[in-house]
């Protein structure tokens, strides 16, 4: 124990680098295909191109032909580059998570009325295993979503909802909160429809006056609000989450 | 076959004859009606093709003017029968005048039905024949350069472009994969129509249209002939267009199709009388045609959970297959689907799965059963998904599965990159050969965890059929028995297409079909 006490106290957190079993020996394992034919030349590419992505004696432990001219390799390298850790600074969601019976109580106490939340996969996303996690009945993995919650009435619209109708059922009712989950990233066709939801919220009137949030896997909180979202949640994200962002935001923003 | 899971026949036998009985009174309904999407499935098989200079395709143009004309009821067979009659042009120039405003098939002299029957009749034999030469050549191949064995690995390409696809599923030949299916673009399912030629841009796959058939068919030959392993395609002919994508494979010679009307009105919200009347035609095609169809019931367990929802899944197995058999569909051809699901946090969660796995194959013995990797419970953990995957890889030899969906370990993340592939049909690979035997070697201890299992889900299954039975299909999905979600009977999109019959109206494929004419 010692020892590693004296390596974790020897860490320069301004130069920080991967760590294998030995503090800044700056080990990092890589995967990836190369469109080469497999041989001793495929490899030779391999390590030159992992040299220049900054890895010192770049080491392939394992190469396989793929066929058709593609070669499969992992590899080993050693970082030369270092980050200050001490400078970083990352937006997050900065709330304290109220579970579910805290939320309920929270609706009771400060709201004093019911909270309406709709959500969808809006555009043609047609993945609902994001939405369904946080606004159905049962949840997931043993946290219950959203239609559980007393004093909420959540509305689960379900998969490839335009963004026009989305938001004609948060106006009709009079939804405090619209959530919109992506799944498919590919392309980037989840910025273009998320865009498009604000541009049609602004265009209608009604941004302010609706907490807008969106959530999937690919999605941060700093992308989120880049794109005019309030909050973005991702990836191990709960319906308790989602829930406290939601109610102390409406009384933060008075929107009693 | 002695029952591993000691279930109780009479048990299994209430639970087929119920789910008969259901799909019996639901083909009642399904015979008095055709849709949009059904007809234009005939003028396909009729040789009708291309689009017109607003990239509509011919078939949607004829049954659209029939169906303004509001004579859709008699059916496009007879339409273009008379008209055949009548002018004596080909299927294909009667659709290219009315594309070209220069013909109106509702205006002409009217022949019998006897007589318009009668004078199609010769292109239909020539669809037949088209879709016989290709099953030959199917069963050519595989008696020629032979096939895997059992599961058939099974892998995805979904790269949006049919070349860059070709690509992908090539590599993926080469490492041994026996199934390809080209995921379809994102939305596909919901259009009312096929799109046309060869395409390059698709979001989280690629269009599904008859070229690409094309072009992906000839990349798999050229590779099975290159390995020495015929290589199956697969498709999806599912959401509006279900069973005029089910006559393009006939057509291309695709080895399996995905095929399920309850998929489509649960996860795509397609209206549930349009689907299910497309969905006959569909199966009679692809029974004919020698298509295995994969239903989609693996899809409960993503929103529904694999433990408590076990049943749910059985029980539209068992409806799955006694639509397939109304269809004229051999067992062999019955891709019934489950998966692998259950959290991995559970205690004892692998010999749950295990049990329902094997429980598939001793109710549906001879039956092509796909099994779906797990997808809810992978996280971006790659390592950990690896080995998820081995564990499904483990049960799915054990259980003697047929048509195996290889897990990728970068689900969750992005559509399958090419050393995904391999390394997921290497995994596979390993399983099964080093655990080839397993399922005849092992038995179940009498009352344990597993036959207790088991014997519980048939009963919960038989249970929910009879409930069916006495609501009805379309009441119990209103309800959300499956997968928990809702659906109207008169909601969802498509219902505008369904038709109700006159009596004069015929399909001239279906009894040919079904007849297995040759």
């Amino acid at each position: 124990m010692t020892a590693n006490n004296n390596a974790m106290t020897n860490i320069d957190l301004t130069k920080v680098k991967p760590y294998g079993d030995t503090m800044n020996d700056g080990m990092v394992e890589l995967a990836f295909t190369l469109p080469v034919p497999y041989g001793e030349e495929a490899s030779e590419a391999a390590k030159q191109l992992v040299k220049k992505m900054g890895l010192d004696e770049p080491a392939v432990v394992y190469s396989k032909d793929m066929g058709g001219g593609f070669t499969f390799f992992t590899m080993y390298g050693k970082c030369q580059h270092t980050v200050d850790y001490t400078t970083i600074k990352v937006t997050k969601v900065e709330i304290e998570t109220m579970d579910r019976v805290e939320c309920q109580k929270y609706i009771e106490d400060n709201i004093k009325r019911e909270v309406v939340i709709v959500g969808a996969c809006s555009g043609t996303d047609a993945h609902t295993v994001g939405i369904d996690a946080i606004m159905n009945m049962k949840g997931f993995h043993g946290h219950f979503g959203l239609e559980r919650y007393k004093g909420m009435n959540a509305i689960n619209m379900g998969s490839q909802v335009p963004n026009e109708v989305l938001i004609a059922k948060a106006i009709e009712e009079k939804a405090d909160a619209i959530l919109v989950s992506q799944i498919v990233t590919q392309k980037d066709v989840h910025i273009a429809n998320l865009t498009n939801l604000v541009e049609l919220m602004e265009a209608e009137g009604i941004r302010d006056k609706v907490i807008l949030i969106c959530g999937g896997p690919r999605i941060s909180h700093e992308l989120a609000q880049e794109l005019g979202f309030d909050a973005g949640f991702g990836a191990h994200s709960y319906a308790e989450d989602v829930a406290s962002f939601v109610l102390t935001e409406i009384v933060k923003r008075s929107l009693l | 076959m002695k029952s591993k899971l000691n279930l109780d026949p009479k048990v299994v036998d209430s639970a087929r004859s119920c789910a008969g009985r259901i799909a019996s009174s639901m083909q009642e309904f399904i015979e008095k009606h055709t849709t949009v999407s059904t007809e234009r499935t005939i003028l396909r098989l009729l040789g009708v093709d291309g689009i017109d200079d607003v990239e509509t395709p011919l078939p949607n143009v004829v049954v659209d003017q029939i169906k303004d004309a509001g004579v859709l009821s008699r059916g496009v067979a007879y339409w273009i029968g008379n008209t055949m009659i009548q002018t004596g042009f080909s299927p294909q120039e009667i659709a290219e005048k009315m594309s070209a405003g220069e013909l109106d098939i509702t205006k002409l002299k009217l022949a019998t039905k006897e007589e318009a029957e009668a004078r199609i009749m010769p292109s239909v034999m020539e669809a037949l024949n088209k879709i016989n030469a290709q099953t030959k050549k199917r069963e050519d191949y595989i008696a020629k350069i032979g096939e895997g064995k059992k599961p058939y690995l099974y892998v995805i390409v979904a790269t949006g472009n049919i070349y860059e696809d070709v690509i992908q599923a090539q590599a993926a030949g080469r490492q041994g994969a026996d199934i390809i299916a080209v995921i379809r673009t994102t939305a596909q399912s919901l259009l009312d129509y096929v799109p046309y030629g060869p395409t390059t841009e698709g979001f989280g796959g690629t269009y599904a249209t008859q070229e690409n058939f094309k072009i992906m068919r000839k990349a798999l030959d050229d590779v099975g002939e290159e390995v020495g392993r015929y290589i199956r395609l697969c498709n999806y002919s599912s959401g509006m267009c279900m069973a005029e994508i089910a006559a393009m494979g006939a057509i291309e010679r695709l080895d399996v199709m995905l095929n399920d009307a309850l998929y489509g009105i649960l996860f795509r919200d397609i209206n549930m009388q349009r689907t299910l009347v497309d969905q006959f035609f569909s199966r009679v095609i692809i029974g004919y045609s020698g298509i295995i169809f994969n239903s989609g019931e693996d899809n409960y367990l993503t929103t529904d959970d694999a433990y408590e929802a076990a049943h749910t899944v059985l029980a539209s197995q068992f409806i799955n297959e006694q639509f397939a058999v109304l269809a004229n569909i051999k067992e062999e051809q019955m891709g019934l689907g489950h998966a692998f699901e259950m959290d991995p946090d559970m205690e004892n969660g692998f010999l749950y799965e295990l049990s329902q796995a094997v429980m598939a194959k001793e109710i549906f013995p001879k039956a092509s059963l796909k099994y779906m990797p797990p997808t809810k419970f992978m996280t971006g953990n790659i390592f950990k998904g690896h080995v998820q995957d081995a564990l499904f890889n483990m049960i799915s030899v054990w259980s003697g599965q047929s048509l195996q969906l290889l897990g990728m370990l970068t689900e969750a993340i992005h559509t399958p990159h090419m050393q995904d592939r391999y390394l997921s049909i290497e995994n596979a690979q390993y399983v099964f050969n080093n655990a080839r035997d397993i399922g005849s070697e092992v038995e179940f201890k009498a009352g344990g965890i597993i036959q207790e299992r088991a014997k519980f889900v048939l009963g919960e299954a038989d249970e929910l059929l009879h409930t069916i039975e006495e609501e009805g299909l379309f009441r119990t999905i209103e309800q959300g028995k499956f997968g928990g979600v809702k659906r109207a009977r008169d909601g969802g999109k498509g219902l505008e297409g369904v038709c109700v019959l006159d009596e004069n109206y015929f399909n001239p494929f279906i009894p040919l079909m079904m007849g297995g004419v040759r």
